[in-house]
């Protein structure tokens, strides 16, 4: 194709428009895999910036962190760099559910991912507002549009060939990826003060979204909020429950995994609404922007607003709130859990009638935000839009909320933008795969009425999508597709290497019966010497047990890895702590992991059945009218993710089923 | 290629008339072949008179038999594809010719229907959906008013609505359980004491699916009838109870022991539940080869009935052989034996007494087979097995009676589940474990009322069609 030369100031392979989460990982994951990138900003400040919350992590999201670092993002490493306090979550419970959570010194993430942006080769940082998308009919597809009378106008009709921005520049690309989180259409609420706005205050992009309704893109307004932040050294610590980090620091990122953590943590704290801060809301419900109808957006269920808290759950006598520092050097302190959008006088005296908080100074007072996204339906699974060609979107502007679900799209639709411009199959990761591709496959199938946010719940496969095993997962993935560095392929080898070799060796290894015998009184019977009938029991029931391998031992609940160090020879190999853990997961939890991989092998051949782009559902007799429409509009890749969809009934799939063998036989 | 499928379609054995089905693509060819003078033009939806022989073309070949031939085109038929109905005598081997003319006839992928294709064929073609054709096994299998009426209700949807009470009940526990493994900041304590409860309530819906399997037994009764296996040893009088009770003389009775050497199947319906009454050989050692099989089939027989009734020739003492079907019994539940002690006319020579005690609490009942003394025993037979099964208990219309396999299968996936994530609760294992487990029971209810499916259901479903339906 023949571009006009005079009429781009430059000329890129792939623009990124917006620098948060999911902007930074697409541009330098497109960069590193040899594109010439772009990424515009409104404001440098925005990059990697934290506008809600200062932490990274958490459950599910924890888990999405360790997968984007597999693949070879850059979330986890820069956590680690700067987070103030670190803690794994759940420990009480299984491995598959640990997740880890950092408390993040804002300021210096987004200086340390800045530093990363500069220092990667073919990358450009723009701070210039993207006013309008410069795209083409797309000839190629009008024509196939002729033979396929039934394919709508969304069908990629346009294809991506630029940005204009409000400097007036012309910048060209082959492919775009839109990456503007809460900037695009951005609008605060403070009871019922209203102000254009992107977050905390920075300049919003108003132009695109216009831009983009017009070209009928289907835009919708969702809305989240964000507590108030007051004076570190105007609250009362003694009334509050300190909440310290864990003293063993793990790190998120597989490449820190060897490093010692020996750092000082910063303490959260804890504290609580009462009756009081709660009739003081209700008094001034109305004047809340949610409730006085100002605020059209749809905000998250998971993540209420106080007001939402207090009229939905008026049983409880009390909400808990964590006040978390957003940094190292910096006087704000983070009221998580008390995002509101009423007036800030109001804000003041409720605020004050909780523990800790009597005195407090308020330096920025909860807010709530709307902003333009869109409708993930219209998005195809490798997140390129079916409206436009070469156009990828990502984060915030998909429908999901959090930094992590942010990152982990940027990530993938940066991958899957270079591999459209290689000419090569998209990335899909599947649902039993990654939490990743649970996200993703949740958004383009099934849709969001509200803000997305990951859990652990959402994952059908939660016992093989752990924590400890994204590296298994996803890094030799990432190799394939050119995002995960040399270096950290051949670590990720000789880890999977050693654990296997020892879950190989603790399969086949046994001590003798006494050393056994021995063993296993003091780990399961000694335990019950209070109790003179159960020890009997227990000590007979031993003396009966036939000998087991190492791995049957490990097996048993009161059995750890580091326990059978007691009973085995010098062939035991020198494991890191991770190595260690990811053994030991293997092996004990072998039997419902292997459940899960039979569940999933039965679906499989459900996903393996490909589902043509250009499908005419409405010539498939059988069809409800509903599912008709709903498979018409999203245009599933397989009879799986058909399945997902709502309205598309298991009759349907078999109405399927059974057009796609008529299909394969008549051919 | 496509194929064409054929089999036979009326139930085997003797019958008035006999149906062989052709659906495929070479149905018309086929008529063609198999009818002598086929006319030119064949107007389908139109019964066509004529002989059938193995090639039409052929004047030398033999006629089969002569039937009514019926060709569908597709999509007017059963199974949605061109069909060809061979209406012929129902006698099993001219049936037999007829298929192996249709299979021999050298027609393009022509082969055996397997079991419920015809029926698949149908849903596949979008003839009818998977309720509906469940709904149709039920109905090819409901032979009683009684099991009418449990499909009555579960196509009124009472099964269904007992399941999403129960599912809703399950998924509020999975939703706790997922609070706790999603939030474990939240106020909502992750104490033991907090688990305890989710075994609580794990063990209510686990009570709740053990009801509905409880009435699995019942739906058994309704659908196949009542087992009734009668044994003793031979000319106890088993044929002359069994005549007895179905009021007709279709078994022969003579005094040459050993007359009955198979076991014979009737049906019977005492107050709307059906009995299948079995008559058997009799237990007695021999060496003839005959006899010795049907001596196993009665094992076998005893085995998988319902109830057992023992005839016991009361003019004798129990010999040998009476004790050797004494031994076989003595391992069953008394609850499921009645005692016939027969020729009460000729002199009483068994020890009731004697009896009682080697099979503890059966129902005893004194006749004499002969004449009107047959009738009366047969009366009270019938009133015995109705106590013993408690069948006028049975009120169908308000119970909510599990009779489909499928279903069956899935509570017992559920019931297996929900044990294990109740032990998994108690033994300290990973919540997220257990609820996995849960879950699975979630699923397995759900794929009752079809709210969830795989390949697997399809499968199943079809293969419960018996062949050519």
């Amino acid at each position: 194709m023949t571009k006009d030369k005079a009429r781009y100031k430059r000329e890129f392979d792939i623009i990124v428009i917006g620098a948060g989460h999911a902007g930074c990982e697409a541009g330098l994951v497109c960069a590193r895999m040899g594109m010439k990138t772009a990424m515009f900003c409104t404001d440098i400040e925005s990059v990697a910036m934290m506008p809600c919350n200062p932490s990274i992590g958490g459950t599910g999201k924890g888990h999405l962190v360790r997968e984007i670092d597999a693949l070879g993002g850059e979330m986890g490493l820069n956590i680690d760099k700067t987070f103030i306090q670190s803690k794994m979550l759940n420990t009480s419970k299984g491995p598959a559910v640990h997740s880890l959570r950092a408390q993040a010194d804002k300021k210096r993430y987004h200086e340390e991912m800045l530093k990363t942006i500069n220092a990667q080769d073919r990358i450009s940082l723009i701070e210039d507002e993207v006013t309008e998308l410069i795209f083409t009919e797309n000839s190629e597809i009008s024509k196939d549009n002729n033979n396929n009378h039934n394919i709508t106008a969304k069908n990629q009709q346009m294809k991506v060939g630029g940005v204009r921005t409000a400097n007036g520049e012309e910048y060209s690309c082959r492919a775009l990826i839109i990456c503007t989180g809460t900037f695009l259409g951005g609008k605060i609420f403070i009871g019922d003060n209203v102000k254009i706005s992107g977050p905390s205050g920075l300049r919003p992009s108003t132009s695109l979204g216009v831009q983009l309704r017009k070209l009928g893109f289907p835009i919708r307004r969702f809305k989240t909020g964000t507590p108030a932040r007051m004076h570190k050294d105007t609250l009362d610590y003694d009334l509050m429950t300190e909440q310290k980090g864990d003293k063993k620091i793990v790190p998120f990122s597989f490449m820190n995994e060897d490093k010692d953590y020996d750092k000082e943590q910063i303490s959260c704290w804890l504290s609580y609404t009462n009756e009081e801060t709660h009739q003081i809301i209700r008094d001034n419900i109305e004047k809340s922007a949610m409730y006085s109808g100002n605020i059209v957006g749809v905000g998250p269920r998971y993540c209420p607003s106080i007001e939402d808290k207090v009229a939905r759950f008026a049983d409880r006598k009390r909400h808990q709130l964590f006040v978390e520092p957003e940094g190292l050097d910096t006087d704000l302190m983070y009221i998580q859990g008390m995002s509101s959008s009423l007036p800030e006088d109001v804000q003041h005296a409720f605020y004050a009638t909780i523990k800790g908080l009597e005195h407090a100074e308020i330096l920025s007072p909860a807010y709530a935000i709307e902003y333009d996204c869109v409708d993930p339906l219209s998005l195809k699974p490798s997140l390129e839009s079916k409206m436009m060609d070469g156009l990828f979107c990502a984060g915030q502007f998909n429908g999901s909320s959090g930094y992590e679900e942010a990152a982990a799209q940027g990530l993938i639709a940066g991958i899957n933008a270079v591999r459209k411009l290689k000419h090569k199959d998209p990335l899909i990761l599947r649902r039993d795969q990654a939490y990743i591709g649970v996200l993703i496959d949740d958004l383009v199938t099934k849709g969001t009425n509200e803000p997305y946010r990951i859990m652990t719940s959402r994952a059908e496969y939660r016992l093989l999508l752990r924590q400890d095993n994204a590296d298994r997962r996803l890094t030799g993935i990432g190799y394939e597709m050119g995002s995960v560095s040399e270096d950290r392929y051949q670590r990720y080898l000789e880890k999977k290497a050693k654990v296997d070799v020892e879950v190989e060796r603790l399969k086949a290894q046994r001590v003798d019966i006494q050393t056994f015998r021995n063993f296993l009184i003091k780990h399961e019977a000694l335990p019950l010497k209070h109790d003179e009938e159960a020890f009997e029991r227990k000590t007979a029931e031993i003396s009966e047990t036939a000998n087991q391998t190492f791995a049957d031992i490990l097996r048993r609940p009161a059995i750890s890895y580091s326990d059978l160090a007691e009973i085995d020879d010098e062939t035991r190999p020198a494991l890191s702590a991770n190595e260690a853990a990811e053994t030991e997961v293997m092996l004990k939890y072998d039997g419902y992991i292997q459940k899960q991989i039979n569940e999933v092998e039965k679906l499989q051949s459900l996903e393996n059945k490909k589902l043509s782009e250009h499908l005419d559902y409405k010539s498939i007799g059988g069809l409800r009218l509903e599912a008709r429409q709903k498979l018409s509009d999203i245009r599933p890749v397989t009879v799986g993710q058909a399945s997902r969809i709502s309205g598309v009934s298991p009759a349907d799939i078999n109405v399927l089923l059974v057009y796609l063998e008529k299909e394969m036989r008549s051919k | 290629m496509a194929e064409t499928i054929t089999a036979i379609s009326t139930a085997p054995g003797e019958g008035g008339i006999g149906v062989v089905r052709v659906s495929g693509a070479e149905s018309e060819n086929i008529m063609r072949k198999l009818m002598k003078n086929c006319p030119e033009e064949i107007k389908p939806r139109y019964a066509y008179f004529g002989k059938v022989v193995a090639d039409s073309k052929n004047a030398s070949s033999e006629v089969i038999d002569e039937a009514i031939f019926l060709l569908m085109k597709s999509p007017a038929s059963y199974t949605g594809e061109d069909m060809l109905e061979i209406q012929a005598h129902g006698s099993n081997v001219s049936l037999k010719k007829i298929l192996a003319a249709i299979l021999d006839s050298g027609t393009n992928g022509i082969r055996m229907a397997e079991p419920g294709e015809f029926t698949k064929l149908a849903f596949l073609n979008g003839k009818m959906d998977l309720s509906q054709a469940e709904a149709v096994i039920d109905i090819i299998k409901a032979k009683t008013d009684l099991s009418l009426e449990i499909a009555e209700g579960q196509r009124e949807g009472r099964l269904s609505e007992n399941i999403k009470t129960i599912r809703e009940q399950l998924l509020d526990i999975l939703a706790e359980m997922a609070v706790d493994i999603d939030y474990p900041d939240e106020d909502y304590n992750d104490s033991l004491e907090a688990h305890s409860d989710t075994v609580i309530d794990l063990k209510r819906v686990l009570d709740d699916v053990k009801t509905l399997l409880d009435t699995v037994s019942i739906g058994k009764i309704a659908r196949e009838g009542i087992r009734t296996v009668i044994v003793g040893k031979p000319n106890a009088g088993k044929s002359s109870l069994m005549n007895a009770i179905l009021g007709e003389g279709r078994v022969i009775v003579t005094d040459i022991p050993g007359t009955t050497r198979d076991t014979v199947e009737e049906s019977a319906t005492l107050g709307g539940i059906p009995i299948v009454l079995i008559d058997t050989a009799g237990l007695r050692e021999s060496d003839d080869k005959v006899e010795k099989i049907g001596i196993e089939r009665t094992a076998h027989a005893i085995e998988s009935a319902d109830i057992v009734i023992l005839v016991l020739d009361g003019s004798h003492p129990l010999d040998e052989e009476d004790e050797q079907v004494l031994t076989y019994l003595e391992k069953m539940s008394a609850d499921h034996i009645l005692t016939v002690i027969n020729k009460k006319d000729l002199g009483k020579s068994v020890n009731e007494t004697e009896l009682n005690e080697r099979l503890p609490g059966v129902r005893m009942i004194t006749t004499s087979l002969v004449g009107k003394g047959a009738l009366e025993a047969a009366h009270k037979v019938s009133d015995a097995i109705g106590e013993m099964f408690e069948l006028s208990s049975i009120r169908v219309k308000e119970m909510n009676i599990v009779t489909n396999e499928r279903h069956i299968k899935m509570l017992k996936n559920a019931v297996t589940d929900l044990d294990d994530a109740i032990a998994m609760l108690q033994n300290g294992e990973p919540i997220e474990v257990a609820e996995l487990s849960a879950h699975y029971a979630y699923d397995s209810l759900g794929a009752i009322i079809g709210e969830e499916v795989g390949d697997e259901v399809l499968d199943t479903v079809f293969s419960k069609f018996c062949l050519g339906k």
